[in-house]
């Protein structure tokens, strides 16, 4: 029962050891594939979701969840790609500002109004895509463009093999990681997370704490937005659609718990990794697109599944 | 010793405390369509038609929703079920005659029962959160619907497609309207009655006490998703009558759509508070928001907007009220 033992205190180990397998599993399909180059397409692919997930770490510790965070990262690009001509500044600002904006409301429904995260959340997605369909209509008069410094953010490489976006994504990683544990901020999400009436009893104002959380959120998803857009260089009103589930799912498998106060962004980032190569897996092994869907399902079902088995106590 | 006189509080009849919400939700569904009729004054039967055919797919989608949520869980698969149903039937009723179409949706139904039973046993063997669970599992469901019919296709007979699209009793009550009452008071009405209904909702509110109660707690969760795998075909077969092909991602919209419906009808997401009636009104108010914003020359484009805004400020209302009656 050591080894269990070992692994319910260390459960990033396991997940690394996962994510090990998985890049195993490739080199086995297609011998030879797993290159520097292969590692810097992967982190360009794992950087947005990455980040976009680091937001629904934060609000899932709290024990919330958040539905707009691929709208808001889409509204954002779509904000700074459509305002592009205005100078680079102006239309960066305007995107992180609209990320900002919906996680204000976002947080003031949820922390002083009492509504369910979900449908707060919810809500605000249609908003946002609704909010962004009208704004391309009668609003954007010229077509969108990424700037240029935008694209080297998102896609382009320094040294060789070191995706631009990882000198991003780094950073953040180590200010969540680190906040987290070493913030009062950061302990406090727990502590909410585990029992929001006794922080309320205990003297904390739970109300703002989640306010700032959820607003972070807003914040880390327009990041993620203007990362994908220049990974992508385009901006559309589809950009970050299909990211919602994932960034579920990373949290999920990197071991945040939706029910109480447990977790790190740490995990997030590997269960980020984990799905992007089982994504190249699922492409090299040239499945149709229902099969790949299936798969990916299944196996998110089944990491789920064996890490709830590993790490609870019974 | 003289009693003074005490201001006796005023206190609604038992009726309205109870039921607050959905009579609220009716009276906002019936000053709705008489905005509409103010600002359309040729709304007429074939309007009203329209209105049931848009909504009957969505109140499917909330009633599958609201048997899940009331008992304390989440149904993320919804939408990708309804797809599945609606390709499979729409994919084996193509060229078939009314009586082979209604076996096959007899059929689909057992199917959709066996999936929700699937996607419940997961969610109680595996102890992995039900929201997870039925998340992995929207893409496995959209990616069986993808399998079964690649692209929108497929067909059904007129007969079988009339039984939403027509009017038969009379031209002011549309078939679809009448179908949804049926299947409402055929599946959820004995059962809400039943000692599984009771069961549903007690371990909605409160696990540990239905269990302690004696409450059987994962065979009503099993069960729970299986009736909305019930409903969710029943939608699904709504679909392809209503729109008479099957189109593998037709059901994308209803899983978030079910969700925001049934807050707006009354259903906590907290679980065991909530009823059917309420949904179902929510489902027409929420399909008719777009049709009035068409009438009233305004961007359709909007109506998300607005529908956003409805639910957001729906769920403020709803927790401030909780709020005041509950000082935390």
């Amino acid at each position: 029962m050591t080894v269990r033992r070992y692994f319910q205190e260390h459960p990033i180990v396991v997940l690394s050891l996962l994510l090990l397998l998985l890049v195993g599993v490739l080199e086995a399909i297609r011998p030879g594939a797993v290159t520097p180059n292969w590692f810097r397409t992967t982190v360009l692919f794992a950087a947005p979701l990455g980040i976009l997930a680091a937001g629904q770490t934060l609000v899932m510790l709290t024990g919330g969840i958040d539905l707009s965070v691929a709208n808001v990262a889409t509204a954002a690009a779509y904000i700074m790609a459509s305002n592009a001509r205005h100078g680079d500044l102006q239309a960066v600002l305007l995107g992180l500002a609209v990320g900002v904006a919906v996680g204000l409301v976002n947080g003031l429904g949820i922390a002083v109004f009492q509504a369910q995260p979900l449908i707060m959340t919810l809500g605000m997605a249609l908003v946002v895509t609704g909010g962004l369909t009208v704004y391309s209509q009668f609003a954007v008069t010229s077509v969108p463009s990424v700037p240029g410094f935008i694209h080297t953010l998102g896609a382009g490489t320094v040294l060789g093999f070191v995706p631009v976006s990882l000198l991003l994504w780094a950073p953040i990683a180590v200010i969540i990681v680190v906040g987290l544990r070493r913030t009062g901020f950061g302990r406090l999400l727990y502590a909410i997370g585990d029992n929001a009436a006794a922080c309320r009893l205990a003297g904390v104002r739970v109300w703002q704490v989640r306010l700032v959380n959820y607003t972070l959120c807003g914040l880390l998803s327009a990041i993620a937005g203007l990362v994908l857009a220049g990974t992508i260089n385009t901006a559309d009103l589809g950009l970050a659609n299909t990211f919602l589930l994932p960034t579920v799912a990373a949290v999920v498998i990197g071991g945040t718990s939706i029910f109480s106060g447990s977790g790190n962004y740490s995990g997030t980032i590997i269960g980020a990794m984990i799905l992007t190569v089982l994504n190249s897996v699922l492409t090299l092994l040239d499945a149709p697109e229902p099969i790949k869907q299936i798969l990916y399902g299944a196996i998110i079902l089944l990491l789920a599944t064996a890490y709830t088995r590993v790490l609870s106590d019974t | 010793m003289v009693v003074g006189r005490v201001a006796i509080p005023f206190v609604p009849p038992r009726l309205v405390r109870r039921h607050g919400w959905t009579i609220g939700v009716y009276a906002l569904l019936l000053a709705s369509l008489i905005f509409t009729v103010a600002i359309h004054p040729t709304y007429g039967a074939f309007d009203i038609k329209s209105l049931a055919l848009g909504a009957l797919p969505l109140a499917l989608a909330a009633a599958a929703q609201t048997v899940v949520v009331l008992s304390g869980g989440i149904d993320l698969t919804v939408g990708p079920l309804m797809a599945v149903t609606n390709v499979l039937a729409a994919r084996a009723m193509l060229h078939s005659n009314f009586r082979d179409a209604l076996l096959i949706a007899v059929l689909v139904l057992i199917l959709g029962c066996a999936a929700g039973a699937f996607n419940g046993s997961i969610v109680v063997f595996s102890r992995v959160p039900d929201i997870v669970v039925t998340l992995a599992m929207s893409f496995v469901w959209g990616g069986v619907a993808l399998l079964i019919l690649e692209k929108p296709g497929g067909g059904a007979p007129l007969d079988f497609q009339n039984l939403a699209q027509e009017a038969t009793l009379s031209p002011w009550v549309p078939n679809a309207l009448v179908l949804l009452i049926v299947v409402v008071a055929a599946v959820w009405m004995p059962l809400r009655g039943s000692r599984l209904g009771l069961a549903l909702y007690a371990i909605g509110s409160d696990r540990t006490a239905a269990h302690a109660s004696g409450v059987n707690v994962p065979l009503v969760r099993i069960l729970a998703y299986t009736l909305s795998g019930v409903f969710a075909a029943i939608g699904g077969l709504a679909l392809t009558m209503t729109t008479g092909i099957g189109s593998p991602l037709s059901g994308s919209f209803y899983t978030l759509s079910g969700v925001a419906t049934i807050v707006l009808g009354g259903v906590s997401l907290a679980g065991g508070k909530g009823g059917m009636l309420g949904p179902m009104a929510a489902a027409f108010i929420l399909t008719l928001i777009p049709a009035d914003l068409i009438f009233l020359g305004i961007d359709p484009n909007y109506g998300q907007v607005i529908q956003g805004i409805v639910i957001v400020l729906v769920v403020m209302v709803g927790g401030l009220a909780a709020l005041r009656r509950k000082p935390a």
